[in-house]
């Protein structure tokens, strides 16, 4: 028998996870959420109880015509995206592969998503309902296996993004879209200031942009569509032939900036600024030999820098935006939150998981 | 039938003194106009929900935001509810007043306050009607995506409040989708900002949280929607059917062909022939289904997703095709699709707008159950759909000055959520739960996922003074409604004690 390859059949674990759940609330003692651990960075440092998602794997039910697939949160992203391919569709957010033991329940509870963010929408905008174990190992069910649906609070959206501590994902709904039937990838040589000029003039336009991100002296553009809007933008845009595959390797972290291995060797912090539309490069001489990549048409930008991450938080928050460090150990990772919001954050935290079991301090150290 | 607040249902209020309030409220908020009088509350009485109506014990008409912090601090502190109103467009009765409560009417924050054309970025006051933003940002070849039928009437925060969606979701999202950041004010006066201009926040999803929230967590102050450019062209099919269950097939059909359009209709019979007399938008009216298929987007595309759609609808066996030939003739078709309410309205004295989702292979099977209930019940449904996302608008027909026909018409009602849950879908997909199908939630929740949202009001609103009764209904209820409501001799909820 062959120990190497985990088993990737369907595997129903709820009785299991639900129990050791059960035993943590009743210890009040910390769980650690475990998927693949290929996000482990994205947050802060746990201390608990490893309780891995592993073994609740598979897809539930998926149906091509209604664009709608449920699947368990131990499943592999790259499991799910291969079922999808063959049906020619696709999870449009792209959420990066940052290893292949990637989870479902990693990629919604990290809320990542890649260059297609801001033209198709985040991880939060294809989520359309969950399941969820409490903090007494209860299974409830949140939103569903439709389009719309407005009954009750929208607890599976909450869910995303909030690195788990609020309960255990058990399984997920997701709207996925159709593959788009023509793709091209251009790149032009110019300045960061023309880059972005282009990006609003083009914004304004009903173009089959996908994919906008500058760096190194020039702007990597994506189009996606049906063949004619697609030859006909390219033939207007201009600009030279780029492969395909850079959007997949900007997706998956492995442009040099955010190589996995720079990650551990270089010694600069990696941070992630998101900010909005249009906002000119932050006035920060600092930045200035920082290594940078602007994604999401600006929105998004990638650094490595030492800078001290107060003067960068601030910068960001003057800009509408914030700052998020990736670097492993990193003690503050996310921009600390505005007094009333952070209030809230704790009495929503206090409601629904009152004895602190789920990845505490994951987020925040007193969530 | 649920219209009064029940306090052994929904919940103890504490009772006040109309004069007493009035005074303190005065004192609070200087300038802050407030109506006590009869022949004033009148007109507030109730919302898009016209069936069910309540005085409410003060309206608030707020000019700034320093008059709605203060009435919220004072209403907290004396404990008087609130409910909050935009438009008063919704159909579920979420803005329904409370005879103990005050209604705080947020209409007069009506401006628009910063449209940047490059970030396609606008700022607005909660009370500025949908289709008001479009109509500023047009200059900009821009728009605002989410298009409600009522989109002239309802306004931005009510849009938020009911995550409100339109006939363009499909392809386009719901509010949830478009909606940047609010500014939102809790019960206790505290002013938040939830999201940003960013394309995320750090933190928990408070943004998606609110979303359709229906005012029970807090007050939307400012909304920062997202703008799209204007599609370079827009298209419409019509395509019309002999039977309803081929449409209902067509549909899955064009989805499957990997074409998503901009809209995807569907009208029944009745709602066709109501439409065609009332607006005249050239519908075929001897056709059992009709479906209005618009794709759009650049012209080179569209043309191709035309001849696709067309295919698919030929060979699912529609019996006519037309494809708008103008600009006029695309804005006729839609206008028959946008006044469907109102059409059907002319038909009968009252009708009654059901909302329920279901996965869309279930659309010939909850059509054909539809038309069963309708007939067991004795009163016709005309059915209007957002068939592409499966959000179903069934309009009841009925006479509220016949004795007991409204009841039959929200036990019909009733009858056909509960068969759209039990086709996997929803009691819900854009109307709101509000007053109206509190006891439904019974049906589509379990007393787990119900606790939950209890527990995340109280993170909000440890009081429960934002718009009680409401919404989420209270295990009490449920127990009282599963009681009723005994499917294939299970009870819902066997844990609660009954009453
Ligand atoms: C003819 C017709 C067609 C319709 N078509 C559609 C449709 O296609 N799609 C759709 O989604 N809806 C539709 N609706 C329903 C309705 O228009 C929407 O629900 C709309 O979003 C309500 O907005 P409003 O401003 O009228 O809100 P109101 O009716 O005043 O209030 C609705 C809810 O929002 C809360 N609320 C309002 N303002 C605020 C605020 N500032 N802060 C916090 N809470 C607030 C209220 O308490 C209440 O619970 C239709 C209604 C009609 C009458």
């Amino acid at each position: 028998m062959s120990v190497t390859a985990p088993s990737m059949a369907p595997h129903d674990d709820l009785v299991n996870l639900a129990e050791r759940l059960q035993q943590a609330d009743r210890d009040g003692s910390a769980i650690r959420i475990e998927g693949g651990g290929t996000r482990y960075f994205t947050g802060r440092q746990v201390t608990g109880e490893v309780l891995s998602t592993r073994q609740h794997r598979g897809i539930t039910s998926y149906d091509p015509v209604e664009l709608i697939v449920s699947v368990r949160s131990g499943t592999l992203l790259q499991e799910l995206e291969a079922s999808l391919a063959e049906q020619g569709q696709m999870l449009p957010f792209e959420p990066p592969r940052l290893g292949e033991q990637g989870t479902i329940g990693g990629m919604v509870a990290s809320g990542l998503s890649g260059p297609r963010r801001p033209w198709a929408g985040a991880v939060r905008d294809f989520v359309l309902g969950m399941r969820v174990l409490d903090h007494q190992g209860r299974e409830q069910r949140f939103g569903g296996e439709v389009m719309k649906n407005v009954a009750g609070y929208d607890l599976s959206r909450l869910m995303v993004g909030a690195q788990g501590s609020l309960g255990l994902i058990t399984e997920v709904s997701l709207k996925v879209l159709p593959i788009a039937g023509t793709s091209r990838s251009l790149r032009l040589e110019m300045s960061r200031d023309q880059a972005m000029q282009k990006l609003s003039v083009w914004g304004r336009k009903p173009l089959p942009l996908s994919g906008a991100t500058w760096h190194d002296g020039a702007l990597h553009l994506r189009l996606e569509g049906g063949p004619g809007s697609v030859t006909d933008t390219a033939a207007m845009i201009g600009g030279d032939r780029l492969d395909d595959r850079y959007w997949q390797q900007l997706r998956d972290w492995q442009l040099p900036l955010f190589s996995r291995e720079s990650l551990h060797t270089d010694p600069r912090p990696l941070w992630r600024l998101s900010l909005p539309a249009q906002t000119p490069p932050l006035p920060l001489p600092e930045l200035e030999d920082a290594i940078q990549i602007d994604d999401w048409a600006g929105c998004q930008r990638w650094l490595r820098t030492d800078i001290d991450a107060t003067t960068l938080r601030e910068a960001c928050t003057r800009a509408g935006g914030h700052a998020t460090c990736f670097t492993p150990g990193h003690t503050t990772p996310f921009t600390p939150l505005a007094s009333a919001v952070a209030r809230y954050h704790r009495q929503l935290k206090q409601q629904l998981d009152p004895r602190g079991i789920f990845n505490p301090g994951r987020l925040y150290p007193d969530l | 039938m649920n219209i009064l607040h029940d306090a052994r249902l929904d919940g103890e209020l504490v009772q006040h003194d109309r004069a007493e309030v009035l005074a303190a409220l005065s004192r609070a908020a200087p300038g802050l106009t407030l109506l006590h009088r009869e022949e004033d509350l009148r007109p507030f009485e109730c919302d898009g929900l016209a069936a069910y109506r309540v005085l409410p014990m003060l309206v608030a008409l707020p000019e700034t935001l320093d008059q709605v912090e203060a009435l919220l601090r004072k209403c907290h502190e004396v404990r008087v509810p609130v409910v909050t109103r935009g438009a008063g467009t919704g159909l579920s009765g979420g803005a329904l007043p409370l005879e103990q409560g005050v209604l705080l009417v947020m209409s007069r924050f009506n401006r628009i306050l910063e449209i940047d054309a490059d970030a396609r970025i606008a700022r607005v006051q909660p009370g500025v009607r949908n289709l008001a933003i479009s109509e500023a940002v047009a200059p900009h070849g821009l728009y605002y995506a989410p298009d409600p039928s009522s989109q002239i009437a309802c306004s931005i925060g009510g849009n938020v409040a009911e995550n409100a969606g339109g006939v363009h979701c499909l392809k386009y999202g719901l509010t949830v989708h478009n909606v940047l950041s609010i500014d939102v004010m809790t019960i206790e006066g505290e002013r938040m900002t939830i999201g940003s201009s960013a394309l995320d926040s750090p933190g928990f999803d408070l943004l998606a949280l609110m979303m359709g929230s229906e005012g029970m967590l807090g007050v939307v102050t400012e909304v920062t929607v997202k703008l799209l450019p204007r599609p370079e062209t827009a298209k419409v099919l019509m395509a019309s059917f002999d039977d309803i269950e081929k449409a209902g097939s067509a549909v899955g059909a064009i989805i499957a062909a990997g074409i998503i359009p901009g809209g995807l209709e569907m009208m029944d019979n009745l709602a066709i022939r109501a439409a065609e007399d009332f607006i005249n938008a050239g519908y075929p009216v001897e056709a059992e289904a009709i479906l209005l298929c618009e794709l759009d987007g650049v012209e080179a595309d569209v043309q191709q997703d035309i001849d696709t759609v067309r295919g698919v609808l030929e060979t699912s066996g529609a019996t006519g095709i037309q494809l708008a030939r103008d600009e006029a003739e695309r804005a006729r078709f839609w206008a028959g699709r946008k006044n469907a309410f109102p059409a059907v309205g002319r038909m009968s004295p009252d009708y009654y707008c059901m909302d329920g989702t279901i996965p869309r292979r279930e659309l010939p099977r909850v059509l054909k159950g539809i038309s069963q209930l309708s007939e067991e019940y004795g009163l016709r449904v005309a059915n209007v759909f957002h068939a592409g996302d499966g959000n179903m608008h069934p309009l009841i027909l009925f006479d509220a000055n016949r004795e007991g026909e409204l009841a039959t018409a929200e036990a019909l009602g009733g009858k056909i959520l509960e068969l759209c849950v039990e086709a996997g879908g929803s009691i819900t997909g854009e109307h709101g739960v509000g007053r109206e199908k509190i006891n439904q939630m019974c049906a589509q929740f379990g007393s787990l996922e119900i606790t939950a949202f209890h527990a995340v009001k109280r993170a909000f609103d440890a009081h429960g003074l934002l718009n009680p009764g409401k919404n989420i209904p209270t295990l009490a209820r449920c127990a009282e409604f599963g009681a009723m409501h005994v499917h294939n001799n299970e009870l819902p909820h066997p844990e609660l004690p009954r009453f």
